[in-house]
């Protein structure tokens, strides 16, 4: 998030929520927003095919369909231009590109917007009015932008909306990206990424690669690495033969399981650190027994950048090992000796060769942490980025045009599946599965499908019904429902014996961020 | 604007529009209160947190009534006691005086109040409602024959998570707290995240899922950060013999910063997978397609032997591995040490993208 998650609360006079159902993702964050609208009377606006909580209170909700992101961006900035809302003050002293983007823009007008995306024209009007004519809006999304072939360019098109109306580097403003787990965003700054070191210092970066090389004392490859998505072809063509997972279950998360499972099949080695025998684990030639959050020390960083502590409460289960004891004796055996005595004593070596984190020491971290950058021991943090002037100086706008999702609805395949998570889950359920509560609550994956198409299928609530796309099928209970476009299914990924992602597309990526089209694939929904 | 006045005979300034009740604790004083929370709208409503002003003909209730300028206020008078007696005693009449297994014995208002004044029973109990709500619900446990009508948990509904799904039912002896039709909170709007009982000052709300485990005063808490979703919210981990036995929250917002004390089902009552007897206890190597125990030794040689073997013959891209999102900070900064520095390989990622 550029800004802080409690802005939300008080300081945003508007917030448009775009691919994020809040209330059941980030529910702590969807409390603050809903009070804000209650009790401060705040403006809302929704954007997404399925009518969430929010939904229900916004002032406008724009129930679009999926994958047409960048028409309904283009469409608010068309009216925006057109009418004068624009900050052009903004515009002239803090950004740049401008003009072509505005061109693009041009050939978006609310209607022709309207007609791609299956929404009002009057209704994207009326969101763009209260977006740019509110004194601070903030933009909030989360996989419903992003798991797109577009996933990028929706990003961007976020982006031009709040660089358009001077919506950035001030309270209640921003481009809030809601992260999805827990320690989602440290694991990015952190360098768990094949393209960069802690604190985004790329690897191909000559002056950067020579700073870790110093601080590990060893040579380093300059050569981008492969992304999770693109491992797992590589290793269903082959050429990755060994692979390590460190508490993540591929099978269950990752699209297309079949063609997953194929590629595990394929690989000479599979080495799994787990707290439990996962769909992935299972795989495993070796595994590896981890610890839990509640028997370990050390920070997570949150979606608004605050890295938080993290306190042992308890010992170890059976013989399991801290995670970080572990990858310390796995290097030191693979002839690269790593050795510290505590989690703080790894913070310390982060904090040398991460900018960000720098100004961080665990006794700083001590109560409220702190958000990075945080680049001195006096710096207090930094709750809003990009107050006086972004990274590159001044923000970029980019000119996008609207393309089709991968995958759209045809004869075979008519109707459009999109899924995510329950308030009652959570990502693959290896935990919230064998949570008593959580699992007696919700015990079994179901396919939300809108009335009129059940009406249609002849389907009632409560029968198994099976939908299938060009990868697979699964068999799994209908919740008919009118909160939903009429031509759209939807399902949540936690359930692997009704995985949903058996059902998703692993062919086409973004061609940037090699993100899944989670949000959209072309399916077949049948009464069994 | 500051005013003056006197509390128990102590001299102080407040800001004007404070409350006399905020006023009394800024000057030291103990003031019992039920129904009153500092982040939820007033009610006053309890009147166990009256005091006198001097002068006055009656009692006030100090969360609801403003200081004024040149006040002198008793907080613990005899007419003070006796009427805070009289509101407990009311109290006790309908209250299940089951302390012995309650979840909340040694940290409930309603017994901390009757052993500061000595009630021991009540003169006015009489016929008991049977409010009991045996509620299917897997998360809250609702026993409102301990219920003392404080309204918080209403309040907290709407007011903090916004789900209304709460409200006072009927008037006077027949008053209770209750969904709409009286019905289960699974029929309702809401969401099981505990606020409700995060704000209960009695027993009248408590976890199912901490049931029987630990009383919430007896146990260690160890503040951490969930490990659920990226809000990164504050909770206090219950520990009792080395065990967790349940979650509670920090309400301060100095060490509770995102959420202050708010949390979700998932927080708040999904926990217990930590003492889940599927928890891996010990490495396993896959032998003929069966995994077998082995010592961490044996497991962690063979994979450093299986992933040395693949180096020397593939090269180092030929290894991968996937970090986690789930681990800390500190785990994933020695995942990708270990695949770029010990494998030489950058072909380290994690779920971001899913």
């Amino acid at each position: 998030m550029t800004n802080s998650i409690n802005e939300l609360e008080s300081d945003a006079k508007c917030v448009f929520l775009i691919g994020t159902n809040t209330t059941e993702n980030h529910p702590v964050i969807g409390y603050k927003i809903r009070q804000n609208v209650v009790k401060n009377g705040a403006k809302l606006v929704v954007a997404d095919p399925r009518k969430t909580e929010l939904a229900e209170m916004a002032d406008v909700y724009l129930p679009f369909k999926p994958g047409t992101d960048v028409a309904l961006l283009n469409g608010m900035m068309n009216v925006i231009i057109s009418e004068g809302l624009a900050d052009r003050e903004f515009i002239e002293s803090r950004t740049e590109g401008y003009e072509a983007m505005a061109k693009v823009v041009a050939n978006y007008p609310p209607e022709a917007a309207a007609e791609i995306c299956g929404v009002d024209a009057a209704d994207i009007i009326k969101a763009a009015h209260l977006y740019a004519e509110s004194e601070a809006s903030s933009l909030c999304y989360a996989m419903g932008i992003t798991q797109h072939t577009t996933g990028t360019d929706n990003v961007k098109s976020c982006c031009n909306l709040a660089l358009l109306t001077g919506n950035l580097g001030k309270p209640g403003t921003g481009v809030n990206p809601l992260r999805g787990q827990n320690n989602v965003q440290g694991a990015c700054d952190m360098g768990a990424l094949p393209v960069v070191f802690t604190a985004y210092q790329a690897v191909t970066n000559d002056e950067a690669r020579e700073k870790f090389e110093k601080a590990w004392g060893v040579k380093l490859s300059g050569v981008n690495g492969l992304t999770l998505t693109k491992t797992i072809n590589k290793a269903h063509e082959g050429e990755v033969k060994g692979l390590i997972v460190v508490g993540e279950n591929p099978m269950v998360s990752d699209p297309d399981l079949h063609h997953v499972e194929e590629a595990f099949d394929k690989l000479d080695f599979l080495l799994v650190q787990d707290i439990f025998l996962t769909e992935t684990a299972r795989k495993a030639d070796v595994v590896l027994p981890g610890v839990s959050f509640a028997e370990k020390d050390g920070t997570f960083s949150n979606t608004e950048r605050r890295v938080q502590r993290v306190r042992k409460a308890i010992s170890n289960i059976g013989d399991a090992r801290q995670d970080w004891e572990i990858l310390c004796e796995l290097s030191t055996r693979l002839g690269y000796p790593m050795s510290y005595n505590s989690a703080e004593e790894i913070f310390e070596e982060i904090r040398t060769l991460t900018p960000s984190y720098a100004g961080m020491t665990y006794a700083r971290l001590e109560g409220k942490g702190l958000p990075w950058p945080c680049p001195t021991e006096d710096h207090p943090g930094t709750p809003i980025l990009h107050k006086e002037k972004f990274n590159r100086g001044l923000g970029l706008f980019h000119a996008i045009e609207y393309l089709e999702p991968a995958e759209v609805p045809d004869e075979e395949y008519p109707i459009i599946l999109t899924t995510g998570r329950s308030l009652y889950h959570y990502h693959t359920g290896t935990m919230t599965r064998k949570a008593k509560g959580l699992d007696a609550y919700m015990s079994e994956n179901v396919v939300q499908i809108n009335t009129e198409l059940a009406k249609v299928k002849n389907i009632v609530s409560g029968e198994v019904v099976r939908v299938t796309t060009r990868r697979g099928s699964i068999e799994l209970k209908a919740e008919v429902i009118d909160g939903i476009r009429e031509n759209v299914i939807f399902t949540y990924f936690h359930f692997a014996e009704a995985a949903a992602n058996v059902l998703t597309n692993a062919d086409v990526l973004d061609p940037v961020a090699g993100i899944p089209e989670y949000k959209v694939s072309a399916a077949r929904l049948e009464k069994i | 604007m500051d005013i003056k006045l006197t509390i128990d005979g102590k001299e102080i300034e407040v800001p004007q529009g404070t409350m006399l009740l905020e006023a009394c604790r800024k000057a030291g004083a103990d003031i019992p209160t039920f129904c009153y929370d500092p982040d939820l709208k007033l009610a006053g409503s309890c009147r166990m947190c009256v005091v006198q002003p001097k002068g006055w003909r009656n009692l006030v209730a100090s969360c609801v009534t403003p200081a004024q300028n040149g006040m002198v206020i008793e907080t613990e008078s005899p007419d003070v006691v006796e009427a805070r007696k009289v509101v407990l005693e009311l109290m006790l009449a309908r209250h299940k005086l089951t302390c012995h297994t309650c979840e909340k014995d040694g940290e409930c208002n309603l017994q901390d109040y009757c052993y500061r004044y000595g009630v021991t029973e009540s003169r006015f109990a009489g016929k008991v409602h049977n409010l009991f709500k045996d509620d299917s619900n897997p998360f809250i446990e609702r026993d409102y024959d301990k219920c003392v009508m404080c309204t918080r948990c209403v309040r907290a509904c709407e007011e903090i998570t916004g789900a209304r799904a709460i409200n006072v039912m009927d008037r006077g002896h027949h008053a209770h707290i209750a969904t709409a039709y009286d019905g289960n909170l699974e029929d309702s709007p809401c969401v099981f995240c505990g606020q409700c009982i995060m704000v209960c000052p009695v027993g009248a709300l408590t976890s199912k899922i901490a049931a029987g485990q630990g009383k919430p005063a007896q146990n260690d808490k160890v503040l951490t950060t969930c490990t659920y979703c990226g809000t990164g919210c504050t909770l206090e981990l219950n520990v009792k013999n080395d065990k967790i036995v349940g979650v509670t929250s920090n309400r301060d917002a100095e060490w509770s910063p995102v959420n202050r004390g708010a949390l979700c089902v998932k927080g708040r009552f999904g926990w217990d997978f930590v003492n889940s007897p599927e928890r891996l206890t010990t490495p396993l190597i896959k032998e003929n397609g069966e995994f077998r125990p082995a010592s961490w030794d044996e497991a962690l040689d063979l994979a450093a032997e299986k992933i040395k073997g693949i180096k020397e013959k593939y090269g180092p891209d030929s290894l991968s591995m996937f970090s986690s999102a789930r681990v800390t900070n500190e785990e994933n900064y020695l995942a990708q040490k270990l695949m770029r520095a010990a494998i030489g390989s950058n072909n380290v990622d994690h779920c971001a993208r899913l």
